[in-house]
This record gives C-alpha cells, sequence and structure tokens, in this order.
C-alpha cells in the first residue's frame, strides 16, 4: 500500500431520527484542528434518508465538504448498509484518516469497517495530534497519534497506523471541544449514491423503544452534582438534586451507585459511563477511583466532600471538604435559596 | 444448536493501584479474571442451553495461564473447551485477533457466537464485530436480551437512548452486554470435574488455516507507541473543619469562581 495515495480527513457524521449528534460536531472541530496541521481538507460523511439538508450545519465548525449517501435503507441505523455506504466511500475516495464517535453506533460501526477495508482501529481516544511516525526522524510521515486510557483508565497508551491507511479512530463524546470556525465557508455538497443498499439488509427491527428522561443530559451540564457511595442511600440523590437545582445544574453518579440500582445508567459518569468537563463538579462521596476520574478529571472546577482525608478524588480536586456530604450539602443548598432570595429582594 | 462462547483472560482492573509517589502501575499481585461481559455471555449461553438444549463451547486465545478461565467455564457448565495458544499469535492487535478467532471458528460447527462487548484491559469492543467481519455474519453489538424462535434470534440492542428489538437469522454474532446475565456460580462437583476430567483443547498456529500476514505483530496494523500514566493535576486547598466552616468556605470558592 503507498500510504502517500491518501489524503484528507472524514469525519462520520452520526445521525438519529435527522439530529445530528453532538459528538459529530466535537469531532468536525477536532478534525479541522488535524486536517490544518497537514493541510487537508476535512470532509463530513453523512449517512441516512432524507438527511441532505442537515450538511448545512456541518460547515459552521469548518467542514470543507460533505458528502452525503442518502438512500432509504439507511433511514434506521443498521450494522450491514451502514457498514457497505461508509466502506464504498473510503475506498473511492480514500482518505488519511477517518474519525467517529465512540458511541453505540461508531463502536459496531467503526470495527466492521476496519475490518472490511483491512486497516487499523483505535478505540475510545481522548487524544489526537499530528507528528512524525518517528519523532526523532522529520523525513517520517506525519501520522495522526492516537492516546486512549487502557489498563481500565489506569494508563494512557498512545498508537499508531504507520503503514495501513486510513488510519481510523473512535474518540469518546464530550472530549473534545466543539467549537465554531471564524468566518465559516460554505460546504460542497457531494451525493455519494450507493447502488442496491437495500440487498444489504440482513436483520428485521421489530421495535424502537426510545427511553425518555426528564433530566437534563450530564455531557450539556454545566455544573454537576454527583453521588458516591457515601451518600448512603439512594433517597439522598435528593438531597444532591436540590443543590443542583439552586445551581442550575442537574446530578450525576459514580458506577457503584448505578450497579447498585440507585440511579439509571445514563447518569453515570466514568470509564464505563460518560465522560464530562462541566464548570463545576461536585463530588459527594465519591472516592475517586481511577475509572471514575478517567471520566471527569478534565473538569473547570472539581470540588470534593468525603468523609474520608486520603480518598483519592481530593488528588484532582481544586477544593477539598473532609465530612459527611450529607451534613455539608444540605447547609450549603440552604444558603444558596438564602442567598438567592436575598437576591430577588 | 451449537454455541460458541469467545472470552478473554484479564487482570482485574479494579484491583489495579497507581503508587502515589511514583505514578506507576502496581501489577503485583492483580488478580486474573474472566472479562466481566464474557462471563455474561458464557451464562446467555448456559441458560439456552437449560432452556432448549446446546453444546456450548468456551473458546479464549492466550497465553497458557489463561487455561485458568477455560476451566472456570467448565465448572460453570460449558462443554467443551479450547485454547487458543501459541507465540505466532503474540502481539496481535484487535484485528490480527479476531482473524486468528475467526480462522478457529471456520473449523467448528456455530449456530450462534458470542463475545462479550469489550474487555476490562483494552476497553476497544472491537474484536467481536471483527470476528463478525472476517467470517461474513450479522452481528448484534451492545445485547441485553435475547431469545430463540426456530431459526432466528431476537435481541434487545442497547443504544444511548433507546433499545431496538433486532430480529436475524441465525447463525449471527452477538457483543453481550453485562446486563445480559447475571454469571452463576461454579458448583463444587462442577469444580471438581473441571480440575480432574475437564479436557481443555489447544489449537496452536499449525491448527487453523490463515494468512501470517494477518496475525500477529506482523498482521497487526496498528503498533503501541508509548504508553504511560497519567499526570494528576495538582492538589487544590482542603479543608479539614465543621460544617458550617465547611459551606462558608466553599460558599466562599463558588464566589471567587463566579459560580454564584
Amino acid at each position: 500500500m503507498n500510504t502517500a495515495d491518501y489524503k484528507g480527513l472524514f469525519v462520520f457524521i452520526q445521525q438519529v431520527d435527522k439530529k445530528i449528534s453532538s459528538v459529530s460536531y466535537e469531532l468536525v472541530s477536532e478534525g479541522r484542528l488535524l486536517a490544518d496541521e497537514l493541510g487537508y481538507q476535512v470532509t463530513a460523511v453523512l449517512l441516512g434518508h432524507g438527511v441532505t439538508e442537515l450538511s448545512s450545519r456541518l460547515a459552521k465548525y469548518g467542514a470543507d465538504r460533505v458528502i452525503v449517501v442518502d438512500d432509504p435503507a439507511l433511514e434506521t441505523y443498521q450494522t450491514e448498509p451502514y457498514t457497505r455506504a461508509l466502506t464504498e466511500v473510503v475506498l473511492a475516495k480514500k482518505p488519511d484518516i477517518v474519525l467517529f464517535g465512540a458511541t453505540a453506533i461508531g463502536r459496531d460501526l467503526a470495527p466492521r469497517v476496519s475490518g472490511r477495508v483491512e486497516t487499523g482501529l483505535t478505540a475510545d481516544c481522548t487524544k489526537l495530534r499530528i507528528d512524525y511516525a518517528d519523532p526523532k526522524d522529520t523525513s517520517s510521515d506525519r501520522i495522526l497519534h492516537m492516546t486512549r486510557p487502557a489498563f481500565g483508565g489506569n494508563i494512557m497508551a498512545t498508537i499508531l497506523c504507520p503503514n495501513h491507511r486510513p488510519q481510523m479512530a473512535t474518540v469518546r463524546p464530550g472530549v473534545m471541544q466543539r467549537t465554531a470556525v471564524d468566518n465559516p465557508k460554505e460546504a460542497e455538497i457531494e451525493a455519494f449514491p450507493v447502488a442496491g443498499l437495500d440487498e444489504s439488509i440482513n436483520i428485521d427491527i421489530l421495535e424502537i423503544v426510545k427511553k425518555t428522561s426528564a433530566k437534563m443530559d450530564i455531557q450539556d451540564a454545566k455544573i454537576l452534582v454527583s453521588g458516591g457511595r457515601g451518600i448512603g442511600a439512594p433517597e439522598n440523590f435528593k438531597v444532591l438534586e436540590e443543590l443542583a437545582n439552586a445551581l442550575g445544574g442537574t446530578i450525576s453518579s459514580s458506577r457503584a451507585n448505578v450497579d447498585a440500582g440507585w440511579i439509571e445508567k445514563d447518569r453515570q459518569v466514568g470509564q464505563t459511563g460518560k465522560t464530562v468537563r462541566p464548570d463545576m463538579y461536585i463530588a459527594c462521596g465519591i472516592s475517586g477511583a481511577i475509572q471514575h476520574l478517567a471520566g471527569m478529571e478534565e473538569s473547570e472546577i472539581i470540588v470534593a466532600i468525603n468523609k474520608d482525608p486520603s480518598a483519592p478524588i481530593f488528588e484532582v480536586a481544586d477544593y477539598g471538604v473532609v465530612g459527611d456530604c450529607m451534613k455539608v450539602v444540605p447547609r450549603l443548598t440552604e444558603e444558596l435559596k438564602k442567598l438567592a432570595a436575598e437576591k430577588v429582594n | 444448536m451449537n454455541i460458541i462462547v469467545c472470552a478473554k483472560q484479564v487482570p482485574n482492573t479494579q484491583e489495579v493501584k497507581l503508587d502515589q509517589t511514583t505514578g506507576r502501575l502496581m501489577r503485583e499481585g492483580v488478580p486474573s479474571i474472566m472479562n466481566p461481559d464474557d462471563k455474561a455471555g458464557l451464562e446467555a449461553a448456559l441458560q439456552l442451553k437449560d432452556k432448549c438444549g446446546a453444546k456450548v463451547t468456551l473458546l479464549t486465545m492466550g497465553p497458557p495461564q489463561a487455561v485458568e478461565i477455560l476451566r472456570e467455564g467448565l465448572a460453570m457448565g460449558a462443554d467443551e473447551v479450547l485454547l487458543l495458544s501459541d507465540k505466532a499469535f503474540g502481539g496481535s492487535d484487535t484485528l490480527a485477533t479476531s482473524s486468528i478467532i475467526a480462522a478457529a471458528i471456520r473449523k467448528m460447527d456455530y449456530d450462534l457466537i458470542i463475545t462479550g462487548r469489550q474487555a476490562i484491559d483494552g476497553d476497544t469492543a472491537q474484536v467481536g464485530p471483527q470476528i463478525a467481519e472476517h467470517l461474513g455474519l450479522v452481528n448484534i453489538s451492545y445485547a441485553e436480551e435475547l431469545e430463540i424462535a426456530d431459526d432466528h434470534i431476537i435481541v434487545k440492542r442497547q443504544y444511548e437512548d433507546r433499545y431496538h428489538k433486532i430480529k436475524a437469522k441465525l447463525p449471527v454474532v452477538i457483543t453481550a452486554l453485562a446486563e445480559l446475565a447475571t454469571p452463576r456460580y461454579m458448583t463444587p462437583g462442577g469444580i471438581f470435574d473441571a480440575y480432574r476430567t475437564g479436557q481443555v483443547t489447544t489449537w496452536g498456529r499449525a491448527d487453523i488455516e490463515v494468512d501470517d500476514a494477518k496475525i500477529g505483530l506482523t498482521g497487526s496494523p496498528t503498533r503501541v507507541f508509548r504508553s504511560f500514566t497519567k499526570d494528576l493535576k495538582g492538589k487544590g486547598q482542603i479543608v479539614n473543619v465543621d460544617t458550617n466552616e465547611s459551606v462558608e468556605f466553599l460558599l466562599e470558592k463558588f464566589h471567587e469562581k463566579f459560580i454564584i
């Protein structure tokens, strides 16, 4: 394989019910930064049915071009038609780099595409960078350095794909910054029909059931009040929720409380949950296992309240309070409410 | 019905600690276990066996000591176990690993192949779908429930905000979430038999048909360039005072940072 034949950076745009997932915008933004290092265009690859009009939203974050495969077989995500459509695009256009969100779709689609085109894939990256394949040799190719947590978040590993193309990565949602570019241009839109996609359908989707949550998505929250085992009982999440309400945020949780059935899985922060970077993260009764820290240590301000002064959460906290969170939190909420009432008066 | 379950022996990453002064990983004394998602997959297979009769084969790829999880599988109720072990398999990334496992499965009878969604040491979730890709089979990832109806399988497939109930014709590859099934305990008799009479088949490089260019280090498109421990951010301001003073401290910081 002549790696020099592969050029450009592609981002798989995930849309569900004709709504682009936020990780896809994050990846277009990140892709823009990486592509500028290499003098590449950023191409967004949008798969779906009746989705062409979504293309215009991608230029704002730095997409130069949008390739659209619009086909009834792509209406709802299914592994095989999506794999086939994306593989055709990759084989025809020969990108150097392809990025996917590490979502329940991306982590299903990317391995199948990588298997079909026989290239490498690095999962769940949290940092991407362009550097020489051999940093000591400035005549070596400038390639993608993909860094990801491994060993349950205990170590970080930087992975390269030196001799196969495209270089492919899935990237954790919520990690890359979504930033609108200055002076966005209009993106070129290219329709890319793939013949016979309906023949690729090899499953029946009998039913689609959406989970409805009245609460704010923890990845969108500016303030998170997060509970660990130290809150003592499932009903104490209500106490945290009152603080979250007073601060205009929402509640999240450590894995232990999710596993214990105290709170829904979509509230879980950490290696096997979601990655969050709110303006402020208040960890209440969370000891701070490395798997938890992996999901929240990029938060702007970290506050920890824990009885155990040796809890690892204090190692990452900007402000720590050694004490019982179930005593501190209600008092704090009360004071905040008083302050808010004074402001109104 | 023939069910093949793929499992991996992993270090129990929950028990790994970092040396706070050197920042090094303390690997000593970390127990090895059957990867939790894989164990849920094995349990789901055993439940199908209990319900409608099936032959359950558990396979793993790894060093000779990976046989431990196969013995555990036998003690839980697996009918046959297979260890894929060879120096030539060492250094395989997910693509090469899946090529080796797929080559082994090609020699076996199967109606259903179950892998765990992801292993707790690598967390890639790639090997299951890549096995399916090499075998040209349907894969259904993130399975939370499954049932067999004649020659079809019906799977509850999880997404972040929804699930799809999917029906597919066998054979298929399923990747199991831990929620799929709660693993049973080994029985004392099962443990006894697993160690005394349990047969472990071992296949090496010569036992499978696969291109040398697709396995091991040579067959792996990705390379680990370096690995390192994360720098923990500097310790902030910690107070150990009574509740009222703690609240005052936090309010003051919220003001300073314009949170309130």
